[in-house]
C-alpha cells in the first residue's frame, strides 16, 4: 500500500465526517452568508459600478481568518479526546501521512464551501462583463489562503487537547499573517525597526493574496504559499511525534 | 523459532515518576499471555510502547523482529492493537468505521468487503453494522474494537481489557475466539479477571508498580499460595507491594 493510499484514506474518513456532523452545514450556510453581507453591504458590490469581485475577495481572508480556525481546531484535539488518536497512530501509517490526510480533507472542504460562491460569479457576470480570467487567479489565490490557515490551525490543534485554545492560537497567529500587510501594522513596526517592517510585509498573506486578486501569478508568491503550508504541516508532524501520547 | 513478541529492558518514565521499570519478555506463537497487575501498575503504558503509541525512556520492543520504534509500519503492520477502552469515531457506522481501518492497512474492493464482514461475523456484530458507533452499547463498541483489531488476521494481537463491559455470554464468546486464533497467533491481553487468565492465558505476567513481579502458567501461580487460588496469590503479591511502598 502507497503512502498516498493510506493519506487518502485518512482524508476520506475526515471528510466522511464532516458530512455526518453539522459541522458543514453550519459552515457553509455562515461562510456564504459572511461573503454575502460582506460584498454587497460592506464592499458596496452595486455602488462601485464595475464587473469584477474585488469587494468579494478583499473581505475572504477576514472572513477565512475567521471560519477556518474553526474547522482545524477539532482535527487533533477530537481525537485525543475521544482517544482515537491512540487507534490512529497505531495503524501502519506514518505521523506525516495522517497529518497530510486530514489537511487535504480539511482543504478540499474548504474548496467546495468556496466553489460554493458561484452566485456571485454569476451575478457579476450577467451584470457585466469581468475579467473571468482575473477572477479565477482570485479564486485560486484565496485557495492558498484557505490552505495557509488550514496549516496554522490544524498545527495548533495538535499542540493541545483543548479546542477553544486551538481555536483562538489559530486565531491569533493567523491574524499576524492576515494584518501584517497593512500599513497600520508596518507602520508601528517600523517605527521601532525598518528592517522588521519590511520582514513583516514580505511574510504577510494578505500582500500575496492581494497579487492574485489582480490576475497576477507569481511564482514567488506560489512557492510563498507552499513553503508556508509546508512548514506548518511538517511543524504539525513533529508536534504529534513528540506529544500523540500526552 | 524467535518470538514474535520481544520486549528487552522497556522503561518509561512520566517526569520523576517511573511508570515502567526495565520489563522484559517474549511472546512465541501459539502463547496467549494474560498481562495481570493493579491499576496504574504500567499495564497499559507496556502495552502502549508495544503498539509505537509512547516512545519508551529506555529498552526496546520488536513485532515479529520490526522494532516498533525504528521501523514502525513494518511493526504494526503485523499488530492488530486494541487500545484501552476501545476508541471508536462516535459518527461513524459500524461498517465505514471498519472499511477505514481496511483501507489503510492497503485493502480495497472486494477483498476490503470480505475482511471487513469476516472480522463482523466473528465479533458477531453484523446486526448494528448500519449504526453509528455512538448509538451502541458498551459491549458493542468494545467488540467494534476488537473487530479492528483482527481485520488484518495479524500474527501479533495486543488487546488492553478486551472483555471489559461485556456481559457474561459475550465475555465467554471473546474467550472462545481468542481460545480458537491462540495455535496461530501470539497474544497479549490485559485484564483485571483473574478467572479469565485461567481460562484462556497459556502463561501469566503479574506487573506491579512497573516491575514484572511473577511470570509462569496462571497454574503455578495458582500453586504458589496455599489457597491454590490465582486470586489469593495476585492479592499477596500486589497488596505487599503497595503495602510496602
Amino acid at each position: 500500500m502507497s503512502g498516498i493510499g493510506r493519506t487518502l484514506a485518512v482524508a476520506r474518513r475526515e471528510l466522511a465526517s464532516y458530512a455526518a456532523t453539522p459541522v458543514a452545514v453550519v459552515f457553509i450556510v455562515i461562510f456564504l452568508l459572511l461573503q454575502g453581507v460582506m460584498t454587497f453591504n460592506l464592499g458596496g458590490f452595486f455602488a462601485r459600478d464595475q464587473a469584477d469581485l474585488v469587494p468579494f475577495f478583499s473581505f475572504l481572508p477576514w472572513v477565512f481568518l475567521l471560519l477556518v480556525p474553526a474547522i482545524t481546531m477539532r482535527l487533533w484535539a477530537e481525537e485525543r479526546r475521544l482517544g482515537t488518536v491512540e487507534l490512529l497512530l497505531t495503524l501502519p501509517l506514518r505521523q506525516s501521512e495522517a497529518v497530510l490526510g486530514k489537511f487535504l480533507a480539511a482543504w478540499a472542504f474548504c474548496a467546495v464551501a468556496l466553489a460554493l460562491t458561484f452566485p456571485f460569479w454569476i451575478t457579476v457576470n450577467l451584470l457585466g462583463s469581468p475579467d473571468n480570467g482575473v477572477i479565477a487567479c482570485g479564486y485560486l489565490g484565496a485557495l492558498l489562503v484557505a490552505g495557509a490557515f488550514l496549516s496554522v490551525g490544524a498545527a495548533m490543534s495538535a499542540a493541545t487537547k483543548n479546542q477553544v485554545i486551538a481555536f483562538v492560537l489559530a486565531l491569533a497567529i493567523c491574524f499576524v499573517f492576515a494584518a501584517a500587510a497593512y500599513p497600520l501594522v508596518t507602520d508601528f513596526i517600523a517605527r521601532g525597526s525598518p528592517a522588521l517592517a519590511e520582514f513583516v510585509r514580505r511574510i504577510s498573506i494578505g500582500e500575496r493574496f492581494a497579487n492574485f486578486t489582480r490576475g497576477v501569478i507569481e511564482a514567488r508568491d506560489v512557492i510563498y504559499f507552499a513553503s508556508f503550508m509546508l512548514f506548518w504541516l511538517v511543524l504539525n508532524t513533529v508536534i504529534i511525534e513528540h506529544r500523540k501520547a500526552d | 523459532m524467535a518470538a514474535l513478541i520481544e520486549i528487552a529492558g522497556l522503561s518509561k518514565r512520566f517526569g520523576g515518576f517511573t511508570a515502567v521499570d526495565a520489563v522484559s519478555f517474549s511472546v512465541a506463537r501459539g502463547e496467549v499471555l494474560g498481562f495481570l497487575g493493579p491499576n496504574g501498575a504500567g499495564k497499559s503504558t507496556t502495552m502502549r510502547m508495544l503498539a509505537g503509541f509512547i516512545t519508551p525512556s529506555a529498552g526496546s520492543a520488536r513485532i515479529c523482529g520490526h522494532d516498533v520504534q525504528d521501523d514502525p509500519v513494518a511493526a504494526r503492520r503485523n499488530l492488530g492493537f486494541l487500545p484501552e477502552g476501545a476508541p471508536t469515531y462516535p459518527e461513524m457506522t459500524v461498517a465505514g468505521f471498519l472499511a477505514f481501518v481496511g483501507r489503510v492497512r492497503g485493502f480495497h474492493g472486494a477483498e476490503l468487503r470480505r475482511r471487513v464482514e469476516h472480522a463482523m461475523t466473528l465479533t458477531a456484530i453484523g446486526a448494528v453494522a448500519l449504526q453509528p458507533v455512538e448509538t451502541l452499547s458498551k459491549g458493542f463498541k468494545r467488540r467494534v474494537g476488537l473487530a479492528q483489531a483482527l481485520l488484518h488476521d495479524p500474527p501479533v494481537l495486543v488487546l488492553d481489557e478486551p472483555t471489559d463491559g461485556l456481559d457474561p455470554n459475550q465475555k465467554h464468546d471473546v474467550r472462545t475466539l481468542i481460545a480458537g486464533m491462540a495455535p496461530a497467533k501470539a497474544i497479549v491481553i490485559s485484564t483485571h479477571i483473574l478467572e479469565e487468565v485461567e481460562a484462556v492465558c497459556s502463561r501469566a505476567i503479574i506487573i506491579a508498580e512497573g516491575r514484572i513481579v511473577a511470570d509462569a502458567t496462571p497454574a503455578e501461580l495458582a500453586r504458589r499460595h496455599p489457597s491454590g487460588r490465582l486470586e489469593e496469590m495476585f492479592r499477596d503479591i500486589t497488596a505487599a507491594r503497595a503495602l510496602a511502598a
